[in-house]
């Protein structure tokens, strides 16, 4: 692998930059590999890096239908946060966190992350008592979380009105300091580019259509669009098409798939600077580096595969932005997109065996699963290496659902009474 | 200052109407009818911006949407501040204000100019490679300076005070595009009697005919046409035509976006009225005429202030009456720059050369050209630009026969020119057509992708589906027009022919860069102006092995800006393409998104501001407990009263004597944000069954009970008081914020599950007023003034309800209680809510009758142990986690959530359970939300065993109280746990939920 540094650009630069080779190669995919992953977003190219780099495994290939992080890795708002309120929840998105903190120096890429602090906007004396409970479990967990004053909340983020005069004043705030954000991106080719150096081959514009198995119902391999590929192991993480490619495997999984939208402005100076979410009014927003406000939207009210939201659904979220930033009126809607989420019944995701031997799944993120990238693929990998669950994602199992165990972040988000 | 480059007359221009305006501090004049840019452009300025990476000097490129870089502030006042707008849109008003962004200290001399210093060092993606050590260096040090860098206007400070409008509407007919083209649907769609809306951005209809100066359609000068073709639009009743209205998203269904902007163009608008307004159009058949746009071409230094496209020169020559410079270079591939030089040399503009990249260019234009003395250089290319913020020279090579171009840096011959225009030929604007997922084909000879297979009910029309010609666009537009009438149900007219003269079909173009025999990996060519990409930044990611187009785009940030590639797409793909040596069309293009061009989020929020953007509910009582002083807090939509003080009092001393009252004599409170919901028909009990885990069949008439409901997994997710008013019909009642969600989730049952059984649902949750009357005098206070009912104590026990009268207002009479004492509810018509609640006041006078708040209700249910949905709850409580087993009907087969409790885990020991807590100290009142644990000594993560859902001073106890939930809660009453608070520790014991009267003896006072 090429190394980057600020002396390497220096000395391409001296010659015109006609050096650099590329950073991942393009191989036509083997016959036979040790393992498959299916989904070159950034929960597999990460998956295919840790097997490659802590668990040896280097025979093995990521694909996808289209190309790498061209799924949700590369459409999401790339908000990160671990405080979540749940032991397991907490443990899964703080490992990813910590990753994180050093993700641009383990693989020589610099994936921005950016610990700007996400601000969590109470409105309600319900809000309140929600966050509370977050804040106080966070703390017994060793996750930062803590709560700010209104008058604090502006002085941290200093274009949110807090009078009473608003509709949904600002009454509080939940703030971990090291939240914030990455450019995902980065974070799909740094995987790819250390994945690739250690002989991973990545394989583009290659849809799985079919899963083979023994007599015995094993995993053998899978059929894809540029042919037959032979592997013991199969890793899915498809993200908002998981069902399908489960259902390859004669799998039925307890998640339904929803288009998610996110929209930028037009960049302007900054203005911005941490993340905020509001999540009784809906509004979550930050500022890319390059100027633009990001914006996430919610996902539609109906199932669907096609990555396009209803209009309303991004109005009702710019309702919400000028409601609480009203000098942003004037700022005006570069572009707007949608992705396919994944979501379970519980709001937390698969991390897991299958019934099916030699098959494995990851998936169930929904809205969220961004800032697990780099801790997701670590348990992940190892997860398939082993054969078994890592003490952190042993709770992530499918069969929590038939058995009843949930990891119910969204019923502790609670409803307002 | 005088306009020097206006011409003396022409254009469309009102030069009776001067317009003074400032841009950047100076003073200039312009004229009715300019944008800010040919003002500028008529006062000779033509450095009016810098570019994003570099901070290059850059001036006006297009005439329209498509204008990489002129982008300007613009405000009347702080509030009214709008970023990045485009001086080829903006249009002049007198004392319009206007400003350059991203340079500091000024547009001339730009601190930031020093990046383009650095630029060896900063290719493309070089933020990924760098910045890694130390660490915390990137965050800390390198962002901030990187993001003071980028973006490009600032961001008002102050709230935008402006009104934003929002409509629907329907049609038969949705023109998008007012050219000829549009012009000519909508007439055809009109002479059809179809509902016709035609649309176009610009402040005037007309597109490319605004600066068509010599061509005739049907024997009239073609701007006298479109005035008359316009005039007849104008007549049909049927027809709207919508000026500055861009159609900016196109959905599924035909479902279209129009953002139309309303004020921005007056000096002085009606601040009543809206600034924009957003259409959302749901059209039988879509037009798209959205016409073409022009392509820069890429060689190197082409993006100097006095380098425009040439099209763009020609309107401002024509439509503004503007000579965008004295002496002009022609760089093109396509025949149309050759009218544009005809004009200018006309308008007595120096045209010093031609420089053709073809070969052998012919045809008429470039013989008329030739006529008029114009040097033309075949097979030639621009290899170099001069001039630091305009362009004062320019560098011309041949071209060999190998597309090679004469090499080294000394090459060719100069020619002095302060202005050059340049044209790569005009790529279709398929934008919306993409956006509704219509499918593309790449024509080999047009060089260009087509709308091919449409996704919608829509056809193209004009330059848009690579019909250039003015006569083909007409009777192309005018066919699309009659058969989407057609289509849409109305009348066909028979097709019109179009007689056209004067308009010379043109032809050429090329993609990607053009040769110019210099180090390619030192010129700066630039393909995307406004993000400063260049062609070797291309070539530079797909040597970095980024092969596919999105990730070119991702990498390089070309066609990410805020015109979103409309003249860069083009030629990155073709450079790309070369790069990877794969054909064009196969390489492909990237996704269109919406908004064609950006459009305001004010425009998207629409009214919804203010009390606007979630109507507070208030209930009938609400505007008598404003006047009582009360203190209200928000609980979902509703704005509840939370407690009255009395003079002096604080919350605590106030909720102090209202639940002394409400346990000594009787209180009073709204409780009308009740969720209500009639659910009426033979099967009623049967459908209740379902839903609750109670069993309903045997709630005899005149009775009612408490209800719990169960999500499909088997929590608790509403409950309420379900009376029963006869066989037939019930009366049920559920949280106030769950009021919506109960009402949908027992819809989407009855329709989706189980559309066997015979039942309605209504909403009465805003018909029915509640006034609940609490305390042991509440039935000495009510009695007197209730009529058809026997309210004593046999008559009417706890858990009843009766129709009858109260203070003379039909009513429905539930005796329920919510704090543990004698209660009533009083259900009237919200009309009459306010009338009854103060008959009862009056007649509890006596009895020191009390108005409470949510605030009391709250101390009164937990000092009885009664769960409130949502906080002792969280999604996660089974029935018997909060001690409601019993409510569950035993002899039932089923209802939602039941197979759920039959799992494993619902029924392990372990699982939290509502308890009671009550600190050492009395005076101690736990922070709601707080953990539990067994020892407090564990360092992180602590094993937590549960959490704190209510805590208050409890005035009856004269202590603090506590619910909480704890792992395997029941079993450890009489246990001491801890409740850990940043630097200290809380011990609690646990005990029954239930403080007070464990009976309930008082119930049935
Ligand atoms: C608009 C939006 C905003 C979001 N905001 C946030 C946020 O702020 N913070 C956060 O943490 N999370 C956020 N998320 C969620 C987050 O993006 C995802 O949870 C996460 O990126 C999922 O990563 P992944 O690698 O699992 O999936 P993806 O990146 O979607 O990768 C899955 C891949 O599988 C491939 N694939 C599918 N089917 C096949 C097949 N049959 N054969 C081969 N390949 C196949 C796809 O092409 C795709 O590349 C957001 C999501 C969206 C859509």
């Amino acid at each position: 692998m090429q190394r980057f540094s600020a002396l390497s650009l220096f000395r391409q630069g001296l010659s015109g930059h006609r050096g650099w080779r590329a950073q991942w190669r393009s191989p036509e995919p083997k016959a036979a590999y040790d393992a498959l992953i299916i989904g070159a977003g950034g929960h597999g190219l990460g998956t295919a890096y840790y097997l490659a780099r802590e668990h040896g495994m280097r025979n093995i290939a990521v694909l996808d239908r289209g190309w790498l992080g061209g799924g949700n890795t590369g459409r999401n708002t790339t908000i990160i946060r671990s405080n979540y309120l749940f032991d397991e929840s907490a443990a899964l998105y703080d490992h990813a966190v910590k990753l994180w903190e050093g993700l641009s120096q383990t693989l020589n890429y610099n994936v921005m992350f950016s610990p700007r602090g996400v601000l969590m906007l109470a409105h309600t004396v319900h809000d309140v008592q929600v966050f509370q409970r977050h804040i106080h479990a966070n703390r017994l967990n060793g996750v930062d979380n803590e709560w700010l004053s209104a008058e604090e909340a502006k002085a941290y983020c200093p274009p949110i009105e807090i009078g009473r005069h608003l509709r949904y004043p600002v009454i509080g705030a939940a703030l971990q300091r090291r939240g914030g954000t990455a450019r995902h991106d980065a974070v799909a080719w740094g995987f790819a580019r250390a994945a690739d150096a250690m002989g991973v081959d990545i394989i583009e514009n290659c849809a799985v259509t079919a899963i083979h198995r023994d007599a015995a119902g094993a995993v053998t391999g899978v059929e894809t669009t540029r042919g037959t590929i032979r592997a013991p192991k199969v890793g899915v993480v498809a993200a908002g098409h998981t069902s399908v490619v489960m259902a390859m495997a004669g799998l039925r999984m307890p998640l339904e798939s929803y288009p998610l939208q996110a929209l930028v402005s037009e960049p302007v100076k900054p203005v911005f600077p941490c993340v905020v979410m509001s999540n009784t009014i809906h509004a979550y927003i930050s500022q890319s580096d390059k100027g633009e406000l990001v914006i996430g939207a919610g996902t539609d009210a109906y199932t669907s595969y096609s990555q396009r939201g209803g209009l309303h659904i991004s109005s009702h979220t710019l309702e919400a932005i000028c409601e609480l930033f009203p000098m942003f009126r004037r700022m005006r809607m570069l572009r707007n997109w949608g992705g396919i989420v994944d979501v379970t019944p519980d709001r937390s995701p698969i991390i897991a065996k299958t019934s099916v031997p030699g098959l494995y799944v990851n998936s169930g993120w929904g809205t969220g699963g961004f800032k697990a990238t780099p801790g997701s693929a670590h348990v992940f990998a190892w997860t398939m290496a082993k054969d078994e669950p890592h003490r952190i994602n042993a709770p992530f199992t499918i069969e929590r659902f038939r058995d009843g165990l949930l990891i119910d972040e969204a019923a502790a988000a609670a409803v307002a009474h | 200052m005088s306009e020097a480059f206006r011409t003396r007359d022409g254009g469309r221009i009102d030069r009776t109407r001067p317009r003074s305006f400032r841009f950047d501090g100076v003073g200039y004049q312009g004229l009715a009818g300019d944008t800010l840019a040919s003002a500028l452009l008529a006062n000779g300025v033509h450095l009016v911006g810098r570019s994003f990476k570099y901070h290059r000097p850059r001036g006006v490129v297009a005439a329209g949407s498509d204008e990489p870089n002129a982008l300007v502030g613009v405000w009347r006042d702080e509030a009214s501040y709008a970023p990045n707008l485009r001086a080829t849109q903006v249009e002049l008003y007198e004392g319009l204000r206007a400003e350059s962004q991203n340079r500091s200290p000024s547009l001339r001399f730009d601190r930031g100019a020093m990046a383009g210093l650095l630029a060896p060092f900063l290719p493309a993606g070089f933020y990924y490679k760098t910045f890694l050590w130390p660490r915390r260096a990137w965050a800390r040090f390198w962002e901030p300076r990187i993001r003071a860098m980028a973006g490009l206007g600032r961001a008002p400070t102050l709230p935008d005070r402006d009104r934003y409008a929002q409509t629907y509407a329907h049609c038969d007919v949705l023109v998008v595009g007012g050219g000829p083209a549009g012009i000519a649907a909508a007439l055809a769609a009109a002479a059809g009697h179809a509902r016709v809306i035609l649309c176009d951005e610009q402040a005037e209809l007309g597109g490319s005919l605004l600066a068509e100066t010599e061509a005739t359609i049907d024997g009239m000068a073609a701007q006298a046409w479109l005035a008359e073709a316009l005039a007849r639009l104008a007549r049909e009743p049927r027809v709207r035509v919508l000026p500055r209205t861009t159609g900016f998203g196109y959905f599924a269904h035909n479902f279209v976006g129009l953002a139309e902007r309303l004020t921005d163009h007056l000096a002085e608008p009606d601040p009543q009225a809206p600034r924009e307004r957003l259409w959302q159009v749901r059209a039988r058949e879509v037009v798209l005429a959205t016409g073409a746009l022009e392509r820069p071409l890429v060689f190197p230094e082409n993006d100097r202030p006095g380098i425009m496209l040439a099209d763009a020169a020609r309107t401002y020559l024509r439509r503004y009456g503007v000579k965008p410079g004295s002496r002009a270079v022609v760089a093109t591939a396509h025949d149309g720059a050759y009218r544009a030089a005809l004009d200018l040399h006309r308008a007595g503009v120096a045209v010093a050369a031609v420089a053709d990249l073809r070969p052998d260019p012919e045809g008429p234009l470039v013989e008329a050209a030739r006529a008029a003395g114009i040097a033309i250089r075949p097979a030639t290319a621009i290899a170099g630009t001069k001039g630091r913020l305009r362009v004062r020279s320019a560098r011309l090579v041949r071209i060999g026969a190998e597309g090679e171009a004469g090499g080294g840096a000394s090459a060719g011959e100069t020619v002095g020119c302060d202005l050059l225009l340049m044209s790569g030929g005009f790529t279709p604007s398929v934008h919306l057509f993409s956006q509704s997922r219509g499918q593309l084909a790449f024509d080999p000879v047009s060089a260009a992708f087509l709308p091919a297979r449409p996704a919608e009910r829509c056809r193209s029309a004009g330059a848009c589906r690579g019909t250039f010609g003015l006569a083909a666009a007409l009777i192309e537009g005018y066919a699309a027009g009659e058969a989407a009438s057609a289509a849409a149900g109305r009348g066909g007219a028979p097709g019109l022919g179009f007689a056209v003269t004067g308009a010379i079909d043109t032809r050429g173009g090329t993609l990607g860069a053009t040769p110019h025999g210099r180090d390619a990996a030192r010129v700066k060519a630039f393909v995307d102006f406004q993000n400063d990409v260049t062609a070797k930044d291309v070539k530079l990611a797909v040597r970095e092995g980024f092969r596919s187009i999105e990730h070119i785009k991702r990498y390089t940030t070309t066609g990410m800006a805020t015109d979103q590639g409309k003249s860069s797409n083009m030629n990155a793909l073709a450079i790309a393409a070369v790069a990877l040596g794969r054909p064009l069309p196969e390489v492909g293009l990237t996704t269109f998104r919406m908004p064609y061009t950006p459009v305001s989020f004010g425009a998207f929020a629409g009214f919804a501001r203010g009390e606007l953007f979630d109507p507070l509910r208030r209930t009938p009582i609400d505007p008598w407990a404003e006047a009582a002083g009360a203190v209200f807090e928000e609980v979902g939509q509703w704005r509840r009263a939370r407690y009255f003080p009395r003079e002096g009092e604080d919350m605590h001393q106030a909720v102090g004597r209202e639940v002394r009252a409400v346990r000594q004599g009787v209180g009073i409170f709204d409780g009308s944000t009740l969720g209500k919901i009639e659910v009426v028909g033979p099967d009623a009990a049967e459908f209740l069954n379902r839903m609750y885990v109670n069993a309903w069949s045997k709630l005899a008439p005149g009775r009612c009970r408490y209800g719990v409901m169960l999500r499909e997994d088997g929590f608790v997710m509403d409950d309420g008081v379900v009376g029963r008013m006869a066989p037939d019909r019930f009366h049920v009642t559920t949280t106030t914020g769950g009021a919506a969600r109960v009402l949908a989730t027992m819809e989407d049952y009855l329709q989706t599950e189980w559309a066997d059984l015979d039942v309605w649902l209504t909403s009465t949750s805003e018909q029915w007023a509640v006034i609940a009357l609490q305390g042991p005098r509440a039935r000495e206070v009510l009695a007197p003034l209730v009529a058809g009912a026997d309210i004593g104590r046999e008559a009417f026990p706890h858990m009843s309800v009766r129709a009858c009268r109260v203070a003379g207002v039909e009513a429905r009479l539930f005796r329920v209680s919510f704090s543990g004492e004698l209660g009533f509810e009083v259900n009237v018509p919200a009309d009459y809510g306010r009338a009854v609640w103060e008959a009862i006041l009056r007649a509890g006078r006596g009895f020191g009758i009390t108005p409470y708040g949510t605030e009391t209700m709250h101390v009164l249910r937990a000092e009885k142990g009664y769960i409130i949905v949502g906080q002792e709850t969280d999604g996660t409580a089974t029935p018997d986690d909060v001690g409601l087993s019993g409510l569950i009907g035993r002899t039932k087969k089923d209802f939602v959530g039941a197979r759920s409790l039959r799992r494993a885990a619902m029924a392990a020991p372990d699982r939290k359970q509502l308890v009671g807590l009550l600190t050492e100290d009395p005076r101690e009142v736990l922070q709601e939300g707080a953990q539990i644990v067994a020892n407090p000594q564990t360092p992180a993560p602590v094993p937590m065993l549960g959490h704190v859902t209510s805590a208050y001073h409890s005035p009856t106890l004269e202590r603090s109280i506590a619910l909480a939930m704890v792992r395997g809660g029941r079993a450890r009453i009489g246990e001491v746990l801890f409740v850990p608070m940043p630097g200290r520790v809380v011990k609690v014991s646990l005990c029954d939920p239930v403080f007070f009267d464990r009976e309930g003896v008082r119930l049935d006072g």
